[in-house]
């Protein structure tokens, strides 16, 4: 590692990537599967409504991805702040 | 070729493939046996995850919970994968970093601190052992109703076999026998799976199936309203209906998902990993093999529901539910197709009684009034039948004809199908008990499936309880021979003498686990409830803090674990009894008396709430980390420098 700095702003970054994922997360699950449902029942995902997709097979959709998208993008920020193993 | 012996042949040869790959991958050394070595792929590390963590219960029993639970536990499915996304984004990577054997021994570096270290240890035992608890019953239970023995030999069994490749081969051995244990799991679950959508719905993937019409009735109707609608003429609650308590839903999916995230089998599955970056994909790579099953789970459950339901009413399949006659005893002893029932019968999984003699079985959803009316005349039938000759039995015949007014009156208000019961003459429910596990463990017979299937079902049975089995073990005696006894008691112990007490402290471990299978402190399932919410309450705040705050010192982190597992386990005690004794405990376990409704299984939250404001609070007034510990909290959030790990 270069010094301080570089290193607080890798670590800002990551942070960054971190939040946005956790929200992505929590609206998926939480949001959509729960919280959400009652106000979005009127939209369907073939025979079931939205938060019902969502708490039984949609999140869980999401989540892959979601693991994916930030094992790339970190890939790419560790390269970036050239701390790549 | 019976059934039975085709069982015999497909489980012998999948037990010789991990007895042969265990030898293959036996541990030479401590890093092999706590880590394997360092050295598995993240493809097959993930498969080895999924294998360790979805166990006997996910496998058999999760699919029937859902089934009968319906949205409500949808908990299951979004807390038991939700949990690699925080494993992945905030705990895998920086402890692959960090680049030790254990859970307790990072909590012991980065709170400089051998007590921290020690209530590290305590909070992984308590919550591996409860958990293992669960499996080791789950490994009994399968067992015996795979090779027809009775429960406590089927858990000898089971121990003998975890026994034989855990204690040679170690992380290593278990982590190479655990992928060929997912493929066979895997394999076991999605075929019948397959085969059920493709006959209900017509689609390939059950997934699409779940959300696509319903064939019998030329996929006009969706097959999740029809049955709901089936369900609903039963009186059953409708499969998609909503919560009745968005709170608790909330906060047991979150439970689940952040004591996923701090089970120390777990995350030490992450340790495995060559580098920072496959700690990452490898948690992605579990949840893509964990959600096969996942998200094949809720379809299974659904269809293998509405099966059974349109087996006890035929004319449901491709009409109204009550526009054919229900199933007839008769019709079960002569049609081949129905001769799954009789044989889970034996079992105990399906129970069925004529009640009302007229040879068919009536199938619904008894209101409470009836079974409470045919519970009180029972109860007044018998006292009149075990009156002594001499007594008088004038009072005795009066309760015994106001009983019987009375469970008149209540079958003449229920409904069932537009027509009272009493008016059709039915005098209660006749299908008595439909265990949950069927759903998963008939399947292959109720569509029809060839003998290997059955067989390879009671395989994939096998391989989920004894995979994860293994992995708390493995988590156990690593906690035992490298935190206690090299951490602790004897610093100066040879890598020679650690391998030892590593294999003898599993061996211990496996000892301990077995009698506590065969005494099992209250119900398994609320043990395992017991081990998310510690988990939860414990080892992920700990190690979440260690990461991301470098204020937090010893003080602050030993004062938050102990707060978060007290906290927790008297919440829990409080409902389901101390120490899990029955009848011990404070208040009844009911949703009324719960604390703002709060299930003693969905504390979880708070207790992590309660152990990181400790936490923050005492570490405010004692002195921040040391500069050896903040150098540490920099070099394990930088991914450069990750090399293999030191046993110090």
């Amino acid at each position: 590692m270069a010094d301080k700095t570089s290193a607080n702003a890798y670590w800002a970054a990551n942070i960054r990537v971190i939040t946005i994922s956790m929200i992505i997360w929590f609206a998926c699950s939480f949001g959509l599967g729960i919280l959400l449902r009652p106000a979005l029942s009127g939209i369907s995902v073939g025979g079931a409504d939205l938060g019902f997709w969502f708490a039984q097979n949609g999140s869980i959709f999401v989540f892959l991805i979601l693991i994916f998208v930030y094992a790339k993008v970190m890939n790419g920020i560790d390269r970036a702040h050239g701390v790549e193993e | 070729m019976d059934q039975f012996t085709l069982n015999l042949i497909v489980i012998g040869a999948s037990f010789a493939l991990y007895f042969g790959i265990a030898f293959w991958a036996r541990a030479g050394s401590t890093a092999e046996f706590y880590a394997a070595g360092q050295g598995v792929p993240p493809v097959m590390n993930g498969m080895a995850t999924a294998a360790d963590w979805m166990s006997a219960a996910s496998f058999i029993s999760m699919a029937g919970l859902i089934a009968f639970g319906g949205y409500n536990n949808s908990v299951f499915l979004m807390g038991w994968t939700g949990g690699y996304v925080l494993l992945a984004l905030l705990l895998a990577p920086y402890l692959r970093k960090f680049g030790k054997f254990t859970v307790p021994e990072f909590v012991g570096d980065r709170f400089y601190s051998t007590t921290a270290r020690m209530v590290a240890v305590i909070c992984l035992l308590v919550i591996s052992i409860t958990y293992v608890i669960g499996q080791m019953v789950g490994v009994g239970v399968t067992f015996a109703r795979f090779l027809e023995v009775s429960t406590t030999t089927g858990l000898l069994i089971g121990s003998a076999v975890v026994f034989a490749y855990a204690v040679f081969g170690g992380m290593k051995g278990i982590t190479y026998t655990q992928v060929a244990q997912y493929i066979v799991l895997i394999i076991a679950y999605t075929i019948p799976a397959i085969f059920i959508s493709l006959n209900l719905t017509g689609h390939f993937l059950p997934q699409l199936g779940f959300i696509g019409g319903y064939a019998p009735t030329g996929g006009e109707t969706y097959f999740l309203d029809k049955l709901d609608q089936v369900v609903t003429d039963l009186g059953f609650t409708a499969y998609t209906a909503d919560t009745t308590n968005m709170l608790n839903m909330f906060l047991v999916t979150m439970s689940l998902m952040i004591g996923t995230a701090g089970l120390p089998h777990v995350i030490i599955r992450f340790f495995t990993v060559p580098k920072v970056s496959d700690a990452r994909i490898s948690a992605g790579w579990a949840l893509v093999f964990i959600a096969l099953l996942y998200t094949v789970a809720p379809a299974v459950g659904s269809m293998a529901r509405l099966n059974i339901t349109t087996t006890f009413w035929p004319g449901a399949v491709d009409g109204e539910t009550f526009s054919k006659p229900a199933l007839s005893i008769a019709e079960i002893d002569s049609n081949p197709d129905l001769a799954w029932i009789r044989n889970w019968e034996k079992t105990g999984l399906l129970a069925f009684s004529d009640k009302n003699g007229d040879g068919m079985i009536q199938y619904f959803n008894e209101p409470k009034p009836v079974t409470d009316a045919n519970a009180a005349l029972a109860a007044a039938s018998k006292a009149l039948a075990d009156a002594a000759a001499d007594a008088d039995r004038a009072p005795l015949e009066a309760a015994v004809a106001e009983a019987t007014a009375a469970r008149d009156a209540a079958l003449g208000a229920a409904m069932l199908g537009g027509q009272s019961l009493a008016a059709q003459g039915i005098v209660g429910n006749e299908l008595t008990t439909v265990n949950n596990d069927i759903m998963v463990l008939a399947n292959p017979e109720i569509a029809a499936l060839p003998g290997w299937v059955i067989a390879l079902v009671a395989a994939g049975g096998l391989a989920a309880a004894l995979s994860t089995a293994a992995g708390l073990l493995l988590a156990i005696s690593s906690a035992i021979s490298h935190d206690l006894i090299k951490g602790a008691l004897n610093p100066n112990i040879s890598e020679k003498g650690e391998l030892l007490a590593a294999r003898i402290s599993m061996a211990f471990a496996i000892v301990l686990a077995t009698w506590l299978g065969l005494n099992p402190p209250g119900f398994a399932a609320q043990v395992v409830a017991l081990a998310f919410g510690l988990a939860a309450a414990t080892i992920f705040p700990v190690l979440m803090m260690g990461i991301f705050s470098t204020r937090v010192g010893k003080e602050g982190a030993i004062a938050g674990m102990i707060v978060g597992l007290l906290s927790t386990s008297i919440y829990i005690f409080m409902y389901l009894g101390w120490f899990f004794v029955p009848g011990t405990n404070w208040l009844p376990n009911t949703p009324d008396a719960h604390w703002f409704g709060i299930s003693p299984a969905a504390f979880g939250p708070i207790g992590a709430i309660l152990n990181i404001a400790t936490a923050y609070i005492v570490s405010m007034m004692s002195k921040a980390p040391p500069q050896d510990v903040q150098d540490l909290i920099q070099s394990i959030r930088v991914p450069k420098g990750a090399g293999k790990a030191t046993a110090h």
